[in-house]
């Protein structure tokens, strides 16, 4: 269900109807922005990073919460190999 | 024995007609009158201009003593081409209809030698066009080393046809000693790719327009031929060559897993992809291993000279993107599977039918 | 490619496999019978079978597949509507890819384009509304389909359509809910779930508030998760922590796309064109209320199913079909008597094998199935 992409808006093509163009690894589509410029102006969205699904930007992605996935995930595993050496040196 | 030149047992060359000087293809260009004699002569045998072509007889007359300078064994083959749209980046459906015979006929082990052109024309299809893509038959053919010897034109009304279809027949020689089929694969055979996969099928959807996507990606379209005489001259031991068209990778995998009863394990991380093609298939929920390709073999080869195989493509300009991606393993039989980039398997299926975006 | 390639990282996955594996054997029930989460969304079930991450995880968790793929759910009578408005003269039926091929009683959107009707594949409702300029002189039907992250789509284009003044453009609304539909599981007796992957893409527009009558009144954990590999992997670890310190929550593992109030320019606009049905028929689980939602009376202009005599006829699934068992996680998937037999993605019968995010199409496609044939013969005996 529900296929999106994260792609970065490169462009404005029509202010007034909110669309721009959103670049996904070098391939370009026309996107609608509605969803995400919130009270900026549509201009302001240029270099933006979003979810892009049907055509439609849906998301604003956010950074520090990716980031922040990521560092629990690396986290995890530093935990994990304490266990595993802890194991090994049979203390647990 | 004196090598025969090509075309000396035949009779001079007939002297061309004209030329069309209407823009568009009507039905009258392929009643069989002095319109379609202009027609076959302005676009078609212009631009084919060869020896074997040129009486324009009902057949080419080919020298058997030729023939057998090159091999052993014949081989015959014939495609058709629907391709829509007629252009695309990276090529067109003339190019198209000549390196696909001429790879067909390659990946056999086959010198290819004489093409045939049958083509299909809907009326209304502009004169220009159809002179433009006969140049790049011709321009096509000379880069492989091919002659179109033979050849027909049909005109259908509106609606019959979808611009132009182009049949091509081809003969070849295989090279003595050389034995290519989908049954030799054993265990412990590598698998290899010449290059960067789907960016044949990645191009002609988007060059379709329904999807509105914009990318750079072009046609991998070429005459493999040299390629394949390339590896064939380094690696006689190379067991099984196919180009990956239809069905893309994966359908290969299938056929080589199936027809010898053997399984086939691939590793992702070992796959050549362009990232545009990459980034294109996750936008449309595509999987890169049933895009079509027009330039890419997959070869078997003894795991012992598998990187001679892979350096002796690697060497040729259509081979720079060459690896080595996987091996062939003694089961499940007739199973096609992947090491995924994530560290898990999973299995490699053909398709059912055609691969169709997936949005939601 | 950003924010994709870093959550695809093989060596984080082999973390979170070994840490799952940890809990899932601390949990004295797993050894009972595995533990039964449910992924809700299609496109988590696609992932999974992508990466080959069943595989991957330790015998003490299963999989179940749900019914969040809006292709599949889609009833044969809905998909004779859109063979009907197809048909009509003068229309041009534009519909995502993935719709084509869904069976209807009689035939598939893409049988109708070969027999005539002229049906465009779009990649987005704004395409459908492009045909509308572009061809002045046809009327353009939009087959809108999917839940609530794709009903802004929908909504954002009729909106334009009616600010440019379009009278040849209408949408033929299938747009379904998938919280209702969590609910009927939730209510089902022969329930077997012990957490759920909640939908990332979804609670994009949502936010999380809907699922937490989940945690408090069915008592089940959710984590909503985004779509790579890694997301998957670590909401189910998220999940099992809460099982393994007896805790009911709704977690967002997805915080990057997914925030907690969804986004309230989609709501609107949903609000604004939208209206919950009574009742929507569901393939494989049948009418479930409040699941779907039509247009508005204002936009009346634009709502093909007003605009268009459909035939609207109810037909029944068929009889020996097991799709409500498998999306309720009672069955597996080759577990049904048609699995394979009957039922397979060149011939679907069930909603599940219809589109490649059906739960059996998945299996089918790249799951083992001498192994599972075996399997099934092995139980039958």
């Amino acid at each position: 269900m529900c296929l999106g992409i994260p792609g970065r808006i490169v462009a404005i093509t029509d202010a007034s109807r909110k669309l721009a163009t959103v670049d996904v690894a070098g391939v370009k589509r026309e996107i609608n922005v509605a969803c995400i410029i919130g009270d900026r102006a549509v201009e302001d969205c240029v270099g933006d990073w979003v979810l892009v699904h049907v055509g439609f930007a849906m998301s604003l992605i956010n950074e520090e919460q990716a980031i922040e996935t990521l560092r629990i995930l690396t986290e995890l595993g530093e935990a994990q190999q304490e266990i595993a050496a802890m194991r090994a040196s049979g203390r647990m | 024995m004196n090598k025969p030149e090509p075309g000396k047992l035949l009779r001079p060359q007939r002297k061309l007609r004209d030329g069309v000087h209407v823009a568009k293809v009507t039905l009258a260009h392929g009643g069989g009158g002095k319109a379609m004699r202009d027609l076959i002569d302005d676009v078609f045998v212009s631009a084919f201009d060869n020896p074997v072509l040129a009486p324009l007889e009902d057949q080419a007359r080919i020298s058997l003593a030729d023939l057998a300078l090159h091999g052993d064994r014949l081989a015959f083959t014939s495609d058709s081409f629907v391709v829509d749209p007629l252009e695309f980046p990276g090529g067109d459906i003339g190019k198209l209809a000549i390196c696909g015979t001429v790879n067909d006929l390659a990946v056999g082990g086959a010198k290819p030698l004489y093409l045939s052109c049958s083509a299909i024309i809907e009326e209304g299809v502009e004169v220009d066009l159809l002179r433009k893509l006969a140049r790049s038959m011709a321009e096509a053919a000379a880069a492989a080393g091919v002659a179109i010897v033979t050849g027909d034109t049909k005109v259908v009304g509106h609606g019959s046809c979808d611009k132009l279809f182009i049949n091509t027949a081809g003969v070849g020689v295989i090279r003595a000693g050389i034995d290519l089929g989908a049954h030799r694969a054993e265990p412990g055979d590598a698998i290899l790719v010449n290059g960067l996969l789907g960016d044949h099928g990645a191009a002609i959807l988007a060059a379709r327009g329904d999807l509105r996507l914009e990318t750079r990606i072009e046609s991998d379209c070429a005459p493999l031929n040299g390629l394949i005489d390339a590896l064939l001259d380094a690696c006689p031991e190379v067991k099984f060559i196919r180009d990956a068209t239809r069905g893309g990778l994966a359908t290969v995998l299938n056929e080589i897993a199936e027809a010898s009863g053997v399984g086939v394990e691939i590793d992702e991380n070992a796959l050549p992809l362009r990232a545009e093609v990459a980034g294109f298939c996750e936008i449309l929920g595509l999987d890169p291993l049933y895009l079509a390709n027009e330039g890419k073999i997959v070869v078997v080869a003894p795991a012992a000279v598998a990187e001679k195989a892979r350096a002796a493509l690697t060497a040729h300009p259509l081979g720079r993107e060459s690896a080595i991606i996987g091996l062939v393993t003694d089961g499940p039989a007739g199973r096609a599977s992947m090491r995924t980039k994530f560290g898990g398997k999973r299995v490699v299926d053909m398709l059912v039918g055609e691969q169709l975006p997936r949005i939601c | 490619m950003k924010y994709v390639d870093e959550f695809r990282d093989p060596e984080r996955a082999a973390v979170l496999i070994a840490a799952i594996g940890d809990l899932a054997r601390s949990l004295d029930r797993a050894r009972e019978r595995p533990l039964h989460i449910m992924e809700v969304c299609g496109g988590h079930t696609h992932t999974i079978f992508r990466y080959g991450i069943a595989n991957m995880l330790p015998a003490e968790i299963e999989l179940v597949h749900g019914p969040g793929c809006p292709v599949c759910v889609l009833p044969m009578g809905r998909v004779d509507d859109c063979v009907a408005i197809a048909e009509a003269p003068g229309v041009i039926f534009a519909t995502f890819g993935d719709a084509m091929r869904v069976p209807g009683s009689r035939k598939s959107l893409l049988q109708a384009k070969a027999e005539g009707a002229d049906v465009r594949m779009v990649y987005s409702p704004l395409d459908a509304l492009a045909l509308a300029h572009e061809n002045p002189q046809r009327e353009v039907v939009f087959f809108g389909l999917g839940f609530e992250t794709t009903m802004p789509s929908t909504a954002f284009t009729v909106l334009q359509a009616e600010a440019e003044g379009v009278r040849n453009f209408s949408l033929f609304c299938n747009h379904i809910t998938i919280v209702p539909t969590m609910k009927a599981i939730l209510d089902s007796p022969d329930l077997e779930l012990d957490g759920f992957l909640g939908p990332g893409h979804v609670s994009m527009v949502t936010g999380t508030r809907p699922y937490e009558f989940i945690a408090r009144d069915y008592y089940r954990p959710l984590v909503v998760a985004g779509f790579e590999p890694l997301d998957i992997l670590h909401s189910l670890w998220l999940v099992l922590k809460q099982i393994v310190e007896g805790r009911c929550e709704i977690e967002n593992q997805y915080g990057r796309v997914a925030p907690r109030d969804g986004n309230s320019a989609a709501q609107d606009a949903i609000g604004k064109v939208f209206e919950l049905r009574e009742f929507f028929e569901w393939r494989g689980l049948g009418s479930i209320d409040h699941s779907g939602v039509r247009m508005r009376e204002a936009y009346a202009a634009y709502d093909a199913e007003r605009k268009f005599a459909i035939p609207a006829l109810h037909v029944a699934d068929p009889k020996s079909c097991q799709c409500g068992e498998v999306l309720k996680g009672a069955i597996k998937p080759w577990q049904c008597k048609l699995f394979g037999a009957g039922c397979a993605p060149e011939t679907p019968l069930g909603a599940l094998m219809v589109s490649s995010e059906g739960a059996c199409a998945a299996y089918y496609q790249y799951g083992d199935l001498e192994g599972l044939r075996a399997k099934r013969a092995a139980n039958a005996a």
